[in-house]
């Protein structure tokens, strides 16, 4: 995967702040990722990289800068050059092309697998109930959970109910793929189950932004390393420059408890 | 390799005693005579009962079916079931205004179930009745402006209505809160997650929230669809011919008072029985999902569906 080969990024956040009443949590963060790349946020706690996560599909409303994904300017629209919110329908739309896995897996507990599979191919997407079914049975092959179709998500281990929600989110054939912390609820032997479907996905070209305290997978599945602290990113690159040989002190501090 | 441990270690007993599978109850003496002694009460106190000639029971008999009471009964089943669905209807948006962030919406929301649940029904539905003395015309009209239509409020607000609207409202008020309880109920990462999905919020509540929250709405409001039944009662004040309107015109004319109120009672029991049954059904329907076991034999059915 050559990043450099596509010259527009398909995600651009310039100058994104946010703040929770009077606490300023990111101070201007500029980002581009490309198509096909694999992003990895690495961060001690508090430093923002789940609330930039959640900004890039506007669970969380920025107050300065923009964030810009596939074209479209997410939450706004430019009007005879004046900007104007989205209505919440509007951002509905946008969020279609974004998956997004969360640290708590979030399976909806009253439907199978199979159901929280098509949920949204079927509902939000409008595809029929029989292709949703289909596809779902593949994804489900793809994560190695065919068998567990019919069972709810309280039947399922943490690590088999992460892939169903990977699955999940690979079912509306997302544009970019958001992960926060996907494998910190993980009792250590389910971590590398759940790693290993993400590293498949990351060779098959899927754009992703993965915040992630697994200091192995940045290594292995990352295209670009990102050290975020107090808001701000302090340092970026390739993961063996960033994690082999970090520039700064606040990523050569925060990389020494790894080793 | 365990269970040659375990064998090595069995202080006493051969290891095919100590095996669960064959265990069985000891016999509990104390629970017999306490069976015993309450099925003597049981069956002494129904002795009484049915061999007291004051209780009536050939009245009962002659009674429990007449087309007066089964007329009755239709009328306050009828409202039980239109009171009840206003009810839910009005009570969700009531809920879903009260959560939201809109101020105008919420305090309206607070306002209805503060006065609703704060005044007695009784009042209520003389109130409803009796709407006529306070306004005589209803009509619909741009404020200050021309009116467009125009009703005596007396052939609007019958009895029927009065009982109705008075029902749904009291029971709105009480549903709200009930419905609201059982939203705030829900993990709020569900509705996140619903909107990362690109749902709508109206569709994420039907979908996503609404039958997570069942789950805790069901068994509250299966004890106010029992209140509602016997509330109906209440409306026998405004000349609504329920079942207890029509058992007691009944007894004005015979003056078997406690046999036709026993009429009423076992109708009202035997309702409420049925609704017993139902609502157990319905909270195991929505429990479905807590089972452990079960899931293998929806595998298949899963993968059936998806193969044709
Ligand atoms: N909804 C909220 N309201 C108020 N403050 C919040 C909210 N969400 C997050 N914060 C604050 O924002 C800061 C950054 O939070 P964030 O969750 O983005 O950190 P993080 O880098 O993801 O940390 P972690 O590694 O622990 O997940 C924290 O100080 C947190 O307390
Ligand atoms: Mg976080």
């Amino acid at each position: 995967m050559n990043p450099a080969i596509d010259a527009t990024p398909l995600v651009q956040a310039r100058n994104v702040h946010k703040s929770f009443e009077h606490l300023e949590v990111l101070k201007g963060i500029d980002l581009d990722v490309m198509p096909g790349e694999v992003v990895v946020i690495l961060g001690p706690s508090g430093s923002g990289k789940s609330t930039f996560l959640r900004c890039i599909n506007h669970l969380e409303a920025i107050q300065k800068g923009y964030i810009e994904v596939d074209g479209e300017q997410i939450g706004y629209r430019l009007k005879k050059d004046r900007l104007e919110k989205l209505s919440d329908n509007r951002i509905a739309k946008q969020r279609r092309k974004i998956g997004m896995v969360f640290q708590q897996f979030n399976l909806y507990p009253h439907m199978t697998v199979l159901q929280n599979i098509i949920e949204a191919p079927v509902g939000v997407h409008g595809h029929s109930r029989r292709q949703a079914v289909e596809s779902a049975m593949q994804l489900l092959e793809r994560v190695s959970l065919s068998e567990k179709a019919g069972s709810y998500p309280r039947q399922l281990s943490g690590g088999q109910q992460q892939r169903v929600a990977i699955a999940r989110a690979l079912a509306i054939q997302p544009k970019l793929m958001l992960f926060d912390e996907p494998t910190s609820a993980l009792d250590p032997e389910l971590v590398g189950e759940v790693l290993a479907t993400m590293k498949d996905l990351a060779k098959q070209g899927l754009t992703m932004i993965v915040v992630t305290h697994e200091i192995s997978f940045a290594r292995e599945a990352a295209d670009r390393v990102i050290f975020m602290d107090g808001g701000v990113i302090v340092e970026q690159g390739k993961p063996e420059d960033v994690i082999g040989n970090p520039q700064h002190p606040r990523t050569q501090a925060f990389l020494s408890r790894f080793l | 390799m365990s269970r040659d441990r375990t064998t090595l270690a069995a202080p006493s007993g051969a290891a095919q005693f100590r095996d669960v599978a064959t265990a069985h109850q000891p016999f509990r003496t104390g629970r017999l005579i306490l069976w015993v002694v309450i099925a003597i009460v049981a069956i002494d106190f129904g002795w009484i009962v049915a061999n007291n000639e004051n209780f009536g029971w050939p009245v009962v008999a002659q009674y429990f079916f007449d087309p007066t009471v089964i007329q009755g009964l239709y009328v306050s089943l009828g409202l039980t079931v239109v009171g009840m669905i206003l009810g839910v209807i009005i009570g969700l948006i009531i809920a879903i205004m009260r959560m939201s962030g809109d101020r105008l919406a919420s305090g309206f929301a607070s306002l209805f179930i503060w006065f609703f649940r704060g005044t007695p029904l009784l009042v209520q539905l003389i109130f409803w009745y009796n709407m006529s003395t306070l306004f005589p015309q209803l009509s619909i009209s741009i404020p200050f402006g021309p009116t467009l239509a125009s009703w005596d409020t007396n052939s609007v607000i019958t009895p029927m209505t009065a009982a109705i609207v008075g029902l749904a409202l009291n029971e709105a008020a009480y549903m709200a809160e009930i419905i609201r309880g059982g939203l705030l109920s829900v993990d709020r990462g569900q509705a996140e997650t619903a909107e990362a999905f690109g749902m709508t919020k109206a569709r994420a509540l039907w979908r996503i929230i609404i039958p997570q929250a069942m789950r805790s709405i069901v068994p509250p409001t299966g004890n106010q669809l029992i209140s509602m039944i016997k509330a109906t009662s209440l409306v026998s004040v405004i000349a609504m011919a329920d079942l207890l309107y029509s058992v007691q015109s009944i007894y004005n004319r015979t003056f078997e008072i406690i046999p036709m109120l026993l009429v009423a009672v076992l109708w009202y029991l035997l309702i409420t029985s049925i609704l017993n049954l139902g609502q157990s059904y319905i909270e195991a329907y929505y429990g479905r999902s807590d089972r452990r076991s079960g899931g293998n034999t929806k595998v298949e059915a899963a993968t059936a569906e998806a193969n044709h």
